[in-house]
């Protein structure tokens, strides 16, 4: 491909993407339907800006899959995983057992042969782990029970593609046809006796997890004292791609790899920022390979066949619905989740694709019934968004929801009420002072050897840059009471503010100020509680000095809160005037006026606002009476 | 109507149930201004300005405090010793709180029996109150009986309830000019004015 037509390309689809994707978001259909119809419209069913190229463009996009399940590790802690054991094995495990084989059953009724209907039925079981696992994070049910258990079978399916792509050779119906298919012919381990592809298999899955905890997190510290951010979301796409290059070569899922990885370093410091960096790389791949499924559609396929297929649409979804709500049934799913959880997961995924091409090659299935599949594939993966429309618009309301809002809330357990971004002299005082009352703290920090150490110390300390929307969004902001903002630079404060205003606007914001003007400008961009670094122990130190002048203790001290109090009102005061003039001559003013006040507070010797400790005018009084007194007296 | 002002002192109101039920209980009635002196002033700077304004938009001053040893905890007298200014509480040209009424609603752990002559405390609740009795006789104004909850630490839930109610409804006779001034001289607390069941009183 030349430059020029890979621009025009870039062109075509980011075009349709930016076209069809608000618009469908619009309607209320959901991001992944704009892309299936943004790849519908580019494809050579209508515009024919692509043709073939497009099945090419979806093994690209796969990559997007990839590290989709790179993030969801990243997002999931090994207890949580532990925690779905049951669900992944007991529901995935019968789900994927139960379709595969009511499927083959049909198809043998329909007189396949057996081997070609066993591999039908173990591609068909499959769900799309993209499809779903986008539209439920989208619409915010991935910790819904029903998200929960659709997310466990997911996983379970992404395993299960293994012994399935070793399962396909021993079903071939006839000598393979040779072609030569780059994606799945030149691995490492090729040749190889079984014992030793078993042993490289798992010796490079105990490598990852290896890496993941010795190796990979020095790296990133050190890439991290650059404090190149481009050079840090760099090695994070050397991380997943790096994986998915070595997981294919010994003949892995490299979705399965990086999902892996992906958990061993979720507890890891560098978590949200690693997060932040793929995410945007994920979504546009993840983008490009809906398009690409949208694209591949054969219409003309549909057009002569309409009623096999729609038939083949329907009762595959249907039948794989059926397994999935008897099987919601028996896991205890509420009647409202179970309905989610069975439209949800009643298309075919993806990994279809893949294997439909493998069963090709290896002579399982004759390419006039792959062509149909990948249409109802694709079609069944087109229609997930609308079903699952009509389950929320139509079957919802009719049951109610009665889980609404179940209790599980520690999916993310670091979504605590009090954020503190930057970790210094001064955040750290303020969050151990906090956490000392049992505030519960999430800590971001750009300092990747103070991360380190706090860490090690049970800080919950996080690296990353606090004043990008997306470390934010993943700290929790949105669900946040209060963030203490107490970076080093003025501008990255203000920088911070202005993110949290635009994105978080319920987000109480307290923030630090290294002297009077940095308040000042911190006061103008509508900061209520504003600290100046200097001003508490500037005075304590001034009342120690009187103090050690002879001062009463009592005395200097109130004399210091007096004095802050003052100061803090004038600095209220100053702020709001904008004009520079003006400002000059007041702040003159302010300080002539805390002159005074001073000067006063030492001539008399005596706190100016405390009459009552102030015998004058008792004195006064008192001698005055006697004088009365004297003159009656005389007379 | 008339208006009150409740002068709140506790330095742990987390740690207490039953003026949490008080103030729980008036809170939202109309007239009262509930002023919280810990919560106001933390430090005890008290804004003499501010406290003496505030006194001068009530009729009825009432310092409701737990009864520390015998009295009130120490911001109720910081308050009095700034806020009571000669020559604007007391003294020749002193008359601004004059003929406001004003009282004590207390709580205290012993039981109304060991205030008397042959009790513990061998003083009545009224005469550790002299103290603030005579400050009031000094600035002009009508100290009245105070309301007082007896034996706290032997309260279960159900009688913190009764006697927030009770407090409740006293200060709302008094922000409808309900209680006469017969009425209340012949009383020793305020309690008597809103009876509540006699088993739990302790």
């Amino acid at each position: 491909m030349d430059q020029n037509s890979f621009f025009f390309q870039a062109m075509v689809y980011l075009a349709s993407a930016v076209l069809m994707v608000p618009l469908a978001k619009r309607l209320g259909l959901g991001s992944v339907l704009g892309y299936l119809l943004a790849g519908i419209l580019i494809g050579p069913a209508l515009l024919g800006f692509i043709g073939n190229e497009g099945e090419d463009i979806l093994h690209f996009a796969e990559f997007g899959v990839v590290m989709m399940l790179f993030v969801i590790g990243l997002e999931l802690e090994p207890e949580l995983l532990w925690r779905l054991r049951k669900s992944i094995i007991g529901l995935g495990g019968l789900q994927v057992l139960i379709t595969a084989l009511l499927i083959a059953a049909v198809a043998m009724l329909i007189g396949l042969d057996w081997r070609q209907s066993l591999a039908l039925g173990m591609i068909l079981s499959l769900s799309s782990t993209a499809i779903v696992l986008q539209t439920m994070n989208e619409k915010g049910l991935m910790k819904t029970a029903a998200g929960q258990s659709s997310f466990a079978v997911l996983l379970f399916q992404d395993i299960a593609v293994i012994p399935m792509l070793a399962l396909f050779p021993l079903l071939s119906v006839q000598q393979p046809v040779a072609v030569a298919d780059d994606n799945h012919t030149r691995t490492l381990v090729e040749g190889l006796p079984g014992w030793a592809q078993t042993l490289i298999v798992l010796g490079s899955v105990a490598a990852i997890i290896l890496a993941g905890r010795f190796l990979i997190r020095p790296v990133f510290r050190i890439v991290a004292r650059t404090r190149l951010r481009e050079v840090f979301t760099a090695t994070a796409l050397l991380l997943v791609v790096g994986i998915a290059v070595l997981m294919s070569q010994v003949g892995l899922s490299p979705a399965l790899g990086t999902f892996l990885a992906g958990v061993v370093l979720a507890d890891s410091e560098y978590r949200h920022e690693l997060e932040s960096d793929i995410d945007p790389f994920k979504g546009l791949l993840l983008g490009l390979f809906f398009i690409a499924v949208g694209a591949s559609i054969d219409f003309n396929l549909v057009m002569e066949q309409p009623l096999l297929i729609a038939g083949l649409v329907l009762g595959l979804m249907l039948l794989k619905a059926l397994v999935l709500l008897f099987l919601g049934r028996i896991f205890k799913l509420g009647v409202d989740q179970n309905m989610l959880f069975a439209f949800a997961l009643c298309q075919v995924g993806e990994f279809a694709f893949v294997l439909f091409s493998f069963s090709l090659q290896e002579a399982i299935l004759p390419k006039e019934t792959v062509d149909i599949m990948v249409a109802v594939v694709a079609i069944s993966m087109g229609l997930t968004p609308l079903v699952l429309l009509i389950n929320e618009k139509l079957i919802q309301p009719y049951f109610g929801t009665k889980e609404a809002e179940p209790k599980e809330a520690d999916y993310i357990d670091e979504k605590n009420r009090v954020i503190i971004a930057g970790f210094g002299h001064f955040g750290n005082t303020v969050g151990r002072f906090l956490r000392a009352h049992g505030v519960g703290l999430t800590i971001l920090d750009v300092d990747s050897d103070r991360v380190e150490v706090l860490r090690k110390m049970g800080f919950k300390v996080f690296y990353g840059d606090a004043s990008r929307y997306d470390l934010l969004h993943t700290a929790g902001a949105a669900e946040a009471k209060l963030i203490i903002i107490a970076l080093e630079p003025p501008d990255k404060r203000l920088a911070m503010i202005e993110t949290i205003k635009k994105h978080f606007p319920n987000l109480r914001m307290y923030v630090r100020a290294e002297n009077r003007f940095d308040a000042y400008d911190l006061m103008n961009a509508g900061m209520l509680h504003v600290y100046r670094e200097t001003i508490d122990t500037s005075l304590r130190m001034g009342v120690d000095v009187l103090k050690n002048l002879g001062v009463r203790s009592y005395t200097a001290h109130r004399a210091a809160r007096i004095f802050f109090k003052k100061d803090e009102s004038n600095l209220k005061k100053l702020a709001s005037i904008k004009d520079e003039e003006e400002y000059i001559n007041t702040a003159r003013e302010y300080i002539e006026e805390l002159e005074t006040i001073l000067s006063n507070e030492r001539k008399d010797n005596i706190l100016g606002n405390d009459m009552s400790w102030d015998e004058e005018s008792l004195i006064e009084e008192a001698r005055s009476k006697m004088k009365e007194e004297k003159i009656s007296g005389t007379k | 109507m008339a208006k009150l002002l409740i002068l709140f002192a506790h330095p742990a109101l987390e740690k207490s149930r039953i003026h949490k039920g008080m103030i729980r209980h008036i809170s939202q009635i109309e007239n009262v201004t509930m002023h919280d002196l810990y919560e106001e002033y933390p430090d005890f700077d008290i804004d003499v300005f501010k406290e003496q304004k505030l006194l001068l938009q009530h009729d009825v001053i009432i310092w409701q405090h737990p009864f520390y040893w015998y009295s009130a905890p120490a911001i109720i007298k910081q308050w009095m010793d700034l806020v009571l200014e000669h020559g604007w509480a007391y003294g020749e040209n002193g008359k601004m709180l004059q003929k406001k009424k004003v009282f004590n609603a207390i709580s205290c752990g012993g039981s109304k029996e060991v205030y008397s002559p042959t009790g513990r405390n061998r003083f009545s609740i009224s005469q550790f109150l002299v103290p603030f009795d005579q400050t009031a006789a000094l600035c002009g104004m009508l100290y009245l009986p105070p309301f007082v909850v007896h034996g706290t630490h032997r309260l279960e839930k159900g009688d913190i309830e009764l006697y927030s109610l009770q407090y409740e409804q006293l200060i709302t006779a008094f922000t409808n000019d309900r209680i006469q001034e017969e009425e209340w001289k012949s009383v020793t607390y305020l309690n008597e004015l809103c009876p509540i069941p006699e088993s739990i009183k302790s």
